[in-house]
């Protein structure tokens, strides 16, 4: 199970901020998640969003491995 | 030194701590962001970071300006949680051997928090609350620099 953290307005979208998914890879996470909310998926794969795996930012697809942190990271704004 | 705080701080004693015992460096500049209440339409600001995450990839900037400003020293300490207006939300001190090189490492570590830094900044106004995303001058400000 892959633990996903969703931060910003994506939180808000989603009605949640985080949540376990069986998943084997980011494209696998992206489909599961699609199939419930179709709406977050849209915007998690928004071009401005980055992932974070394992604290780490990936692009494109990535296997996870069982205790893999996701972490989708809208526009950020700090100061 | 990176630090998150869901407190409230006080600049003033935080720039002269940060000034203590510098006899060989010459120069400290430093930075306040204060949380603004746009006349009204902003009743409090509310900050999130990704616990962890957001610390190391601050501390990869500051790591980088130390090197490329030649910093003896920095601290930046930035608000999490719910800011009213008026309260610090940001402080960055930079100390260096010259004062171009301070305020130029602090000029480019906050452009650099304003649209880079893992923050995710939420306003909220009498009629609701929305996220803020970085405007195109504070892309404009970050790029500058590369």
């Amino acid at each position: 199970m892959a633990r996903v953290l969703l931060f910003g307005p994506l939180r808000d979208l989603a009605g949640w901020r985080e949540r376990e998914v069986a998943a084997a890879s980011l494209a696998e996470l992206r489909a599961a998640l699609s199939a419930e909310d179709a709406a977050l998926a849209e915007a998690l794969a928004r071009p401005g969003v980055q992932v974070a795996l394992n604290q780490s930012i990936v692009r494109g697809d990535a296997a996870l491995s069982p205790a893999a942190e996701v972490a989708f990271l809208p526009p950020m704004s700090g100061g | 030194m990176i630090r998150l705080s869901d407190q409230a701080f006080d600049p003033g004693a935080l720039l002269s701590d940060f000034c203590q015992g510098r006899a060989e460096v010459g120069a400290v500049a430093s930075f306040t962001g204060i949380a603004r209440a746009e006349a009204g339409a902003t009743v409090a600001l509310e900050l999130e970071a990704y616990p962890g995450f957001t610390e190391a990839q601050i501390g990869k900037i500051a790591e980088q300006a130390r090197t490329r400003f030649g910093l003896a020293d920095l601290l930046i300490l930035h608000r999490i949680g719910k800011i009213a207006p008026g309260e610090p939300i940001v402080f960055v001190a930079t100390a260096a051997s010259h004062r171009r090189e301070a305020f130029e490492a602090c000029d480019y570590l906050m452009d650099y928090l304003k649209s880079r830094a893992p923050f995710w900044k939420k306003e909220h106004g009498p009629g609701g609350e929305r996220w803020i995303e970085p405007r195109a001058e504070d892309h404009a400000d970050i790029a500058r620099w590369e």
